[in-house]
């Protein structure tokens, strides 16, 4: 009876995030349906996704497996133009707009994998604030990389080049990159049926990870990194597992953020990217990954709805930021948090306690 | 033959052979035939064990252990054996290097000088990770639980390295993640009932009394199915009866698990009541050994632990 | 002489990083946090000075003091509002803070000076010094900004060790509640190294300035995220690592630009980072701090 009622505790809690997911979908495309939805919203449906899918895979390296990520971004760019460069060469061959975006975010996700495991390997012994650092500094580097990416299709092939167009010797045919520049003629095959799916595939994969004994590993190294080498856990090893799962999921939504534009420049995916999503994580709650989801839909959404009030936007929503973390973090609003959210505890405990003693339930030894 | 013996007749055999071990190389140095001479020394032999663990090899054996911070000789010559199913106690005055002992076992600091055998093994080079799965457990002087997650999950983590399964079958939950849970929640419960924790499963480990918190940092160590289990101050601010329970249950533990247990504790009823052999530390090195009796009335441990006596004073 | 010219621009442009990744590292080492707004402080900086010379007409020497006296007087001001409530709070959530705060004050200038680039005046209006025969200039910036650094650097570590706010100081690094134990107060000790900070964000962003005098609101970002490197470069909370680190990366960057290529230079930069951490994960002159097991 126990071991139902723990089970369901958990596994309440992820159908709640399920649902709240589908739910939110089911209600968009209705509004849709009924033309009841501006049309800057639904230039945003994709980037929401992306941004949520870009919030749970950060929230698996900060707040699950407890480390300072600040070069995110850096591998939803990988993704992004992996995916776009994918995308671009089977777009011929593979007839279905739905398949070749699957593929191609698969294969996004595999370089970001990558990325991440080249990033991780050396990265992963260092601690805290020069992990940090590290996570920035390669971010960085990804993006200048990338910066000077030149990519050309013919009918040979692809090309690369790391320095100019002309080096590329292409016969004809399509940039697909230009340095600087980005992507341009991007085949946008994303749509906001396939960022929901996304969003539940990963959501699939993190919570599922948590919930096992990978996902233990790593939360033990969270809360306790010589208490688990000290049961045997190897810490550098699930350190990695977080963050290389972490990449590969923020350069699949990489791949489905570049799809939704027909243009895209490697500065997109600057620090300043980073940054935005760090924010998400943190005002959801690190760790909360409903939270960081919350959060990732509304800050995306908020911008746009304060539309209106210009240029003082961003001014405001700093302002609001620097606010939100003050209040949150204040001992004594906490305090009453804790009360509050003690008082359900208690009437819950009594309720638990009623029922046990109906059924003659075992009590504490 | 028990090893005692013939290690006692071996430091006599080295006193007595020394001097024609010298007389020869003396002659093959005349004759020049051998290389620089070396100096021959015993082996430490001054280790007890219980008399059931003798016909067994030791749990644990320290040779020369040291380590040095700086200038520091925070341990030095630490020579220890440890039977297979021996409570043994280390005990000494405050700040004397105990904890240090532990984390050179558990190689959270690496030994400058000296060997480490856990069952035999030589644990040179290890990492703390290696020295636990070759079979040695611990717990901490501060609480080191993993204190955002349940007291099961605390024990399931504690049984990592008993029942595996892949990152790719946790991830899209895989036949073998579910097999390996419903083993991880028996296992963990079984464990748990040892010292009548089961109905706790669920509570958060920050969230557990003092007391609790620390029987389920032993509950977790012994999750690793350890050789031997390092408790470090396992007494630390309980109670007489709370102490007692504790006794009992260390003995219990030897008796159910058949394992060896070294504890570092300041409580003398407990060390002197449940330990079969005792180490006495003091600036690093050790300054007595032997069963409690011995230590009871060993004045140089009166002295560590009281100052210089005029008179042989009680024991403490 | 091109060897020459880069090797001295690079000290130059290093000598600004280190006074930016001084402030870093006091602030870091005392009040253990990353304050991500002090790139913006220079920048703030900047615009004073620039007003100050422009629109009041004052000389530069005067200009440049009343740019250190409004950007202390902002250091102690965002101290005492953003972050004091979050002494004890987690360090990430002081992080996310001062990424606020630096956000305010990049869309602050943004909307009070607009975003043009504002041409800067050198508040160093003297000749260049030429060497050998012509062969090499050296600007009066530059000798200005490399004496301006290794001053700061010695005035900062006499006081740090000589002075008893110095002591005050390194105690609170220590360990804050013993430090109030002992009778001082740990409130206007950091305050006094946020306003120590700022001070010298001042200086870097007219020194900067001088150097590249193109001003916009986002001119303090990716030099406050260099001199950041730098500064864990050089091992984060020392103040020698932080002059070391700042030097050390100017002469990184500029031969990187010069030897290699501009596009590459920043991805050369960090990846110097990433390679000495890994050799010394605390920094060229860091401390491994052990944890009490």
């Amino acid at each position: 009876m126990e071991r139902i009622k723990n089970l369901n505790k958990t596994t309440r809690s992820h159908i709640i995030t399920f649902a709240i997911v589908i739910v939110a979908f089911v209600v968009m495309q209705a509004l849709i349906a009924a033309h009841a939805v501006s049309h800057s919203i639904i230039g945003l449906l994709v980037p929401i996704c992306a941004y949520v899918c870009m919030s749970i895979s950060l929230n698996l390296v900060v707040g699950i497996s407890g480390e300072l990520s600040l070069g995110h971004a850096g591998f939803m760019s990988v993704g992004a133009f992996s995916g776009l460069v994918v995308a671009s060469s089977l777009n011929t061959s593979i007839n279905s707009a739905p398949l070749c975006l699957f593929v191609s975010i698969v294969i996004a996700g595999l370089f970001a994998a990558i990325a991440g495991l080249l990033v991780g390997l050396p990265v992963m012994r260092l601690r805290g604030d020069y992990l940090a650092i590290v996570t920035l500094a390669f971010g960085e580097i990804i993006k200048n990389l990338l910066n000077n990416l030149y990519v050309g299709m013919d009918n040979k092939g692809l090309h690369f080049s790391m320095k100019s167009v002309q080096a590329l010797g292409m016969e004809g045919g399509k940039m697909l990159i230009e340095g600087p520049k980005g992507a341009v003629g991007i085949p946008q095959l994303s749509t906001f049926v396939a960022g929901f799916i996304l969003i539940l595939f990963t959501l699939f994969v993190v919570l599922n990870l948590i919930g096992s004994r990978t996902g233990r590993a790593i939360m033990a190294v969270r809360d306790n990194r010589i208490a688990a080498e000290s049961v045997g856990i190897n810490v550098t090893k699930y350190r990695l597992i977080a963050f290389v799962v972490s990449a590969a999921l923020a350069g699949m939504a990489g791949a489905l953020y570049a799809m939704n534009f027909s243009s895209i420049a490697p500065k997109k995916f600057d620090f300043n990217t980073s940054i935005l999503v760090l924010v998400f994580v943190v005002l959801g709650g690190m760790g909360n990954i409903r939270g960081g989801m919350v959060a990732a839909a509304v800050l995306t959404v908020l911008p746009e709805q304060l539309r209106f009030i210009g240029d003082y936007r961003m001014l405001i929503y700093s302002v609001v930021l620097i606010g939100v973390m003050i209040v949150t973090n204040n001992p004594k609003i906490q305090r009453a948090l804790e009360d509050f959210k003690g008082r359900f505890r208690r009437r819950g405990n009594k309720a638990a306690q009623a029922v046990d003693s109906l059924e003659g339930g075992v009590s504490d030894e | 033959m028990s090893r005692d013996a013939t290690e006692t007749k071996e430091s006599q055999g080295a006193a007595t052979t020394e001097k024609s071990a010298n007389t020869i190389m003396a002659e093959k140095d005349e004759q020049g035939t051998v290389g620089p001479k070396t100096k021959m020394v015993p082996v430490p032999s001054d280790s007890i064990v219980p008399e059931r663990d003798v016909n067994q090899s030791p749990v644990l054996e320290c040779r020369h252990l040291g380590i040095d911070f700086g200038g520091l000789r925070a341990v030095d010559d630490f020579n220890m054996m440890i039977g297979r199913t021996e409570i043994a106690g280390l005990i000494g005055p405050n700040g004397a290097g105990k904890t240090t002992v532990f984390n050179l076992l558990t190689k959270v600091y690496n030994p400058t000088r000296g060997t480490i055998l856990l069952d035999g093994v030589d644990t040179a080079g290890m990492d703390t990770a290696r020295v636990s799965k070759t079979g040695i457990a611990r717990t901490f002087q501060n609480i080191r639980l993993f204190d955002s997650l349940t007291v099961e999950e605390n024990v399931r983590i504690g049984l990592h390295n008993q029942i595996k399964c892949g990152m790719w079958s946790g991830m899209f939950r895989l036949p073998r993640h579910w097999a390996s849970e419903r083993e991880f929640h028996n296992k963990s419960l079984e464990l748990l009932d040892v010292f009548h924790m089961a109905g706790n499963a669920n509570d958060i480990a920050g969230s557990l009394p003092y007391g609790a918190q620390r029987r389920l940092e032993i509950v977790r160590a012994l999750a690793t199915n350890p050789k031997l289990l390092l408790l470090d101050e396992p007494a630390a601010g309980m109670n007489p009866s709370e102490t007692a329970e504790l006794m009992e249950t260390i003995v219990r533990i030897r008796d159910e698990f058949k394992i060896a247990i070294l504890l570092i504790e300041h409580d003398m009823d407990l060390v002197m009541g449940i330990c079969e052999g005792i180490a006495v530390l003091n600036f690093g090195k050790i300054i007595a050994k032997g069963t409690p009796k011995d230590i009871q009335n060993d004045t140089q441990v009166i002295e560590a632990y009281l100052g210089k006596q005029d008179d042989a004073g009680d024991g403490e | 002489m091109g060897f020459l010219t880069n090797l001295i621009n690079g000290i130059s442009l290093g000598s600004v990083y280190a006074i930016i990744a001084l402030g870093y590292t006091m602030v870091y080492g005392i009040a253990k946090m990353l304050n991500f707004a002090h790139g913006d402080v220079i920048m703030v900086g900047g615009y004073v000075c620039f007003f100050a010379m422009g629109s009041l007409g004052l000389p530069p020497l005067v200009a440049v003091l009343l740019a250190v006296i409004a950007c202390t007087c902002l250091g102690i001001v965002v101290e005492r509002l953003a972050y004091k409530p979050l002494r004890e709070a987690p360090s990430l959530a002081v992080l996310i803070t001062a990424i606020g705060v630096s956000y305010f004050l990049q869309n602050s200038a943004l909307l009070l000076w607009g975003a043009d680039p504002k041409a800067f005046a050198s508040v160093v209006p003297f000749p260049s010094l030429t060497l050998f025969d012509g062969q090499l200039t050296i600007s009066s910036v530059t000798i200005v900004t490399v004496l301006a650094a290794a001053a700061i650097m010695v005035v900062l570590t006499l006081f740090t060790t000589k002075t008893k706010m110095g002591k005050a100081m390194r105690a609170c690094s220590e360990d804050k509640g013993a430090a109030q134990l002992m009778g001082i107060n740990v409130n206007s000790t950091i305050s006094m190294v946020f306003a120590i900070g700022s001070g010298l964000a001042a200086i870097a962003g007219v020194l900067l300035c001088s150097a590249y005098p193109t001003l916009v609101p986002t001119t303090g970002s990716m030099p406050g995220i260099k001199a950041f490197t730098a500064a864990v470069l050089g091992g984060i909370g020392s103040i020698p690592g932080a002059a070391l680190g700042g030097v050390l990366l100017g002469v990184i960057e500029i031969f990187a630009k010069a030897y290699i290529g501009t596009q590459l230079a920043d991805a050369i930069v960090f990846a110097v980072l990433i390679v000495v951490l890994l050799i010394r994960p605390a920094g060229l002159l860091g401390k491994e701090i052990r944890e009490k097991v």
